[in-house]
């Protein structure tokens, strides 16, 4: 248990570190970099409390994707060298103090809803004991997920298609001017609008129009 | 204190909750931070949904865990996509500069 509480407060130490750098930082790039790093972290502390499948769902989905994306864009757009001027005197900035308090109201709310939360004394009966079963975390969501949840499931799966097709149609842009191979012009030629045959008299030469 | 209980996770989640809205709140610089704060925000939710589902012994939160994680990464490429399309448009994703819906 010394080893659990070890580990527990190294990794969730690096998330809230790193969570906090991601707001803070100046650079955009940097920000993507404590991204990733936190949700390695949090996958850690999932793999530690024993959801095996969801940190390393949460490893390939958000480190693999999500955060290569956000680089892309990052380093696409040229964002960059626009520096952070968090607490900056710049004009305006008296949302600072409203959002501080705000911020600070909804830590502390949920601060005494964890402490004044208790479990029903009954409630836990009901479950199966997914610790002392034998089938590995993967097997039993899978088991979950493919027989009760199949409708949500494959649902799912349309929002991802839906999404995809929403981002290649918001970001496709057809420029104008451009010379490009038209493969059905290409294929439908014929013979005779390439080929001209002409007739060449003896020492008299032909003039080709172009 | 080295007994590591539900409400261990349940504030690391609270604390991190707290950190993404500040991020929103307080981003003076451009679109795209505020896009990972929400992508923080969407991860103290789902610590609150695992550890509710390990310490429960139930399995439905992290399926619900899963369907999050779908329309986060969902989430995300809309929203890179529509930031894509604004700077294109206006050269700029400053915050303070983004005020076309004035009139």
């Amino acid at each position: 248990m010394p080893a659990h509480a070890f580990f527990f407060y190294i990794f969730s130490l690096i998330a809230i570190v790193s969570a906090i750098m991601v707001t803070a930082s100046k650079n955009t790039v940097h920000s993507v970099f404590f991204l990733i790093l936190d949700f390695i972290s949090i996958s850690c502390l999932f793999i530690l409390i024993g959801a095996e499948f969801l940190g390393m769902i949460m490893l390939i989905v958000y480190v693999g994707a999500v955060a290569v994306l956000f680089l892309f864009v990052v380093m696409m757009l040229n964002v960059a060298q626009q520096k952070n001027q968090w607490f900056g005197a710049a004009s305006g900035s008296k949302h600072v103090p409203v959002g501080m308090i705000v911020s600070l109201i909804i830590f502390f709310e949920l601060l005494i809803v964890i402490g004044g939360w208790k479990l029903k004394p009954d409630l836990t009966n009901d479950f199966i004991n997914l610790s002392t079963s034998r089938v590995t975390n993967t097997h039993s969501i899978g088991n979950v997920l493919y027989t009760d949840y199949i409708h949500l499931f494959q649902l799912s799966g349309m929002i991802l298609l839906v999404a995809m097709i929403g981002a290649i149609v918001l970001t496709f842009r057809q420029r104008s001017g451009l010379k490009r191979q038209s493969y059905i012009s290409q294929i439908s030629r014929e013979k005779n609008d390439g080929v001209e045959l002409v007739n060449v008299k003896n020492k008299a030469g032909v003039k080709i129009d172009v | 204190m080295f007994d590591i209980g539900i409400g261990h996770y349940l504030t690391l989640g609270a604390v991190i909750f707290t950190i993404g809205v500040v991020g929103i709140f307080l981003n003076r610089k451009n679109v795209i931070v505020i896009l990972m704060s929400i992508e923080l925000i969407l991860l103290a939710v789902n610590i609150n949904l695992v550890s509710f589902s390990i310490f429960l012994n139930d399995l439905s939160g992290q399926i619900f865990t899963l369907f999050i994680l779908t329309v986060a990464a969902a989430e995300a490429a809309i929203g890179l996509a529509i930031i894509v399309v604004y700077y294109r448009n206006s050269g700029t994703i400053r915050v303070e500069e983004i005020d076309k819906l004035k009139g």
